[in-house]
């Protein structure tokens, strides 16, 4: 066997490592030192800080999914929200129906019937979102403005959907016995009043993190996904029966939309048919804000658009309701492709 | 015996007829060299051979079975690797994960065939030295050596590879001459699509020229590059800017 030998030219010493990019998370940093001095109070400061993780996380749960989706497929699927909005629903009659566990003192009784919820919302989520994809999505493949409609017509559907099943009117979501509250942390002698809710929501969004990113980087399965999003035709030729995968990224993404829409719904308390429309353009910030197709992004752009609508929503209420948009445009100007663009798109 | 049989094949881009009934045969363990100008149809060739553009007319079959009605990836199970144009290189993913993409029976690293990385190493010593680098930080040459690899992770029946010589330096030019050189002496079937006729005549067991959408000549090798008027005729375009 021959081993050829290579020219000089073909082999330059300085081929840079991987570097990491850390800007959008110093960024994240920024943001958070920055509110404390016009907050003034660090105990306040703290609370608001931990409400806008917990938003950011639950966002995160519910954007990851169609972030992918459009990376690998470039499907715009707007009938997100109908997944989020069904979650929400399915958790409440869960709870409803398991009115002993969440009304115990018991964490454990309380914790178990949240997580059942949280389940059950997924399995219902999921399938909804496989008829979802065969039905409305697949035909559509390749036409972005065909896709706009009938997946906003598909949410449409589906919303009128759950009101046939719930009826029209909002829904308490109440939160169960142990979990209602706020655990008193001190901070410079003051105490922090940090919703122990918004701790479990903290907590849920990193294990999905954590998850996404283990099966993305440590599998054989996330390697195809991230190399689907950068170059779909040679991943086939490669292979790879990519529309399998995309039926399971769809299938998984929404899954987690309904375990977002749970989330949400005990973050808000409240339910209604409309949650996933209202959630919807926050979502779709998100992506465009992280670099569409790119997790990292999302995850990163979840937690801007969580903690500056807290900081905001305290300093100057009638901001906020222009600080998500203000952040993209912002972000947008600083990097056109958002914080994490995808290469090869 | 030929591994690969295409017989009057038409393929339609849009609104664009751009094969005209090609016929092509691709005899097992030689180099056939796909030669023309640009715009000829060599890459919508190789592209409609596997599956990702349509055939509308005639027949593909590769050892003796159909495959002009097989989605791509069902076609690359059979056994074909495809190294395109353009390389298709995952730039964001390192020069491992690309490999470990291709390699279908590895789920990581350590389940790859280590002799046969070996032996690529071996071939293209670069790939060593970048492996756990971003691909997308190589240069045009060593990209090029990695899409070639990749296409041999794993033996495979038949390779078709788009233009490997395009744009790069000549030093580079001639290793990669001498790795494909290895392949052949493997007994490695190879579709070759090129340009550069000293690259051609350097590999080709056997040779198909095409010119608007069909194949114009078929043949021997040896026998057009022995045959200045011949090589005049059918190729007087490309040569004169490529030799």
């Amino acid at each position: 066997m021959s081993t050829s030998t290579l020219p000089a030219a073909a082999a330059p010493a300085a081929v840079p490592k991987a570097q990491f990019d850390g800007k959008p998370l110093l960024l994240l940093g920024a943001i958070a030192v920055a509110a404390l001095p016009l907050i003034g109070s660090p105990s306040t400061w703290v609370t608001l800080t931990v409400a806008g993780l917990a938003m950011g996380l639950i966002i995160f749960v519910i954007a990851s999914g169609l972030t992918l989706v459009f990376g690998l497929m470039d499907v715009l699927n707007f009938g997100h929200g109908v997944f989020i909005a069904m979650g929400a629903f399915v958790a409440t009659s869960v709870l409803g129906g398991m009115a002993g566990w969440t009304t115990a003192p018991s964490v454990w009784l309380n914790l178990g019937a949240v997580f059942t919820a949280m389940l059950a919302a997924m399995a219902v989520a999921g399938a909804l979102g496989w008829a979802f994809e065969r039905v409305i999505v697949r035909p559509v493949y390749g036409q972005h403005l065909k896709q706009i409609l009938i997946t906003m017509g598909g949410m449409i559907v589906g919303e009128e959907m759950i009101k046939v099943i719930w009826g029209p009117q909002q829904i308490p979501l109440p939160l169960p016995e142990t979990l209602r509250g706020s655990f008193l942390i001190p901070v410079f002698g003051e105490a922090a009043a940090v919703e122990k809710y918004r701790v479990l929501a903290v907590l849920i969004g990193l294990v999905v993190f954590g998850a996404l990113l283990w099966v993305l980087n440590r599998t054989k399965l996330g390697l195809l996904i991230r190399a689907g999003v950068q170059d779909r035709e040679m991943v086939e030729s490669l292979g790879c029966r990519i529309r399998r995968l995309f039926v399971g990224v769809f299938v998984a993404g929404s899954a987690l939309a309904g375990l977002g829409g749970v989330m949400w719904g005990l973050y808000q308390q409240i339910v209604t048919p409309q949650i996933g429309a209202q959630v919807n353009v926050l979502i779709f910030i998100v992506i465009i804000i992280g670099g569409l197709g790119s997790t990292l992004g999302c995850f990163v752009g979840a937690l801007l658009v969580g903690l500056l609508a807290n900081y905001t929503g305290f300093l100057a209420p009638k901001v906020a309701l222009f600080s998500n948009i203000g952040l993209m445009v912002a972000i947008l100007l600083w990097r056109p492709q958002g914080l994490y663009p995808v290469t090869n798109r | 015996m030929n591994v690969l049989q295409l017989a009057g094949v038409h393929t339609h881009i849009a609104a664009y007829h751009i094969l005209h009934g090609v016929d092509l045969a691709v005899p097992e363990g030689e180099v056939t060299m796909l030669l023309g100008r640009n715009g000829a149809g060599k890459t919508t060739t190789l592209r409609t051979i596997m599956g990702l553009w349509a055939a509308r007319q005639g027949a593909i079959s590769f050892k003796g079975g159909a495959i002009d009605k097989l989605p791509t990836p069902d076609i690359a199970r059979l056994g074909i690797a495809y190294v395109p144009e353009s390389m298709g290189i995952f730039s964001d993913l390192t020069v491992k994960e690309n490999m470990l993409l291709a390699a279908r029976a590895a789920r990581h690293a350590a389940e790859l065939d280590s002799e046969r990385l070996e032996w690529i190493f071996g071939l293209f010593p670069a790939l060593r030295k970048f492996w756990l680098y971003p691909a997308g930080k190589l240069s045009g040459g060593q990209k090029q050596m990695l899409a070639v690899a990749r296409a041999i992770v794993e033996p495979r029946a038949l390779l078709l590879i788009d233009e490997p010589s395009k744009g790069l330096a000549p030093a580079i030019i001639q290793n990669l001459i001498s790795a494909f050189r290895e392949l052949k002496s493997q007994r490695t079937t190879i579709l070759l699509v090129e340009q550069n006729f000293a690259m051609a005549r350097a590999l080709g067991d056997s040779v198909a020229v095409m010119d608007n959408g069909r194949v114009v000549h078929s043949g021997r090798m040896a026998e057009l590059a022995a045959d200045d008027g011949l090589q005049q005729r059918l190729l007087g375009l490309s040569l004169g800017a490529h030799q």
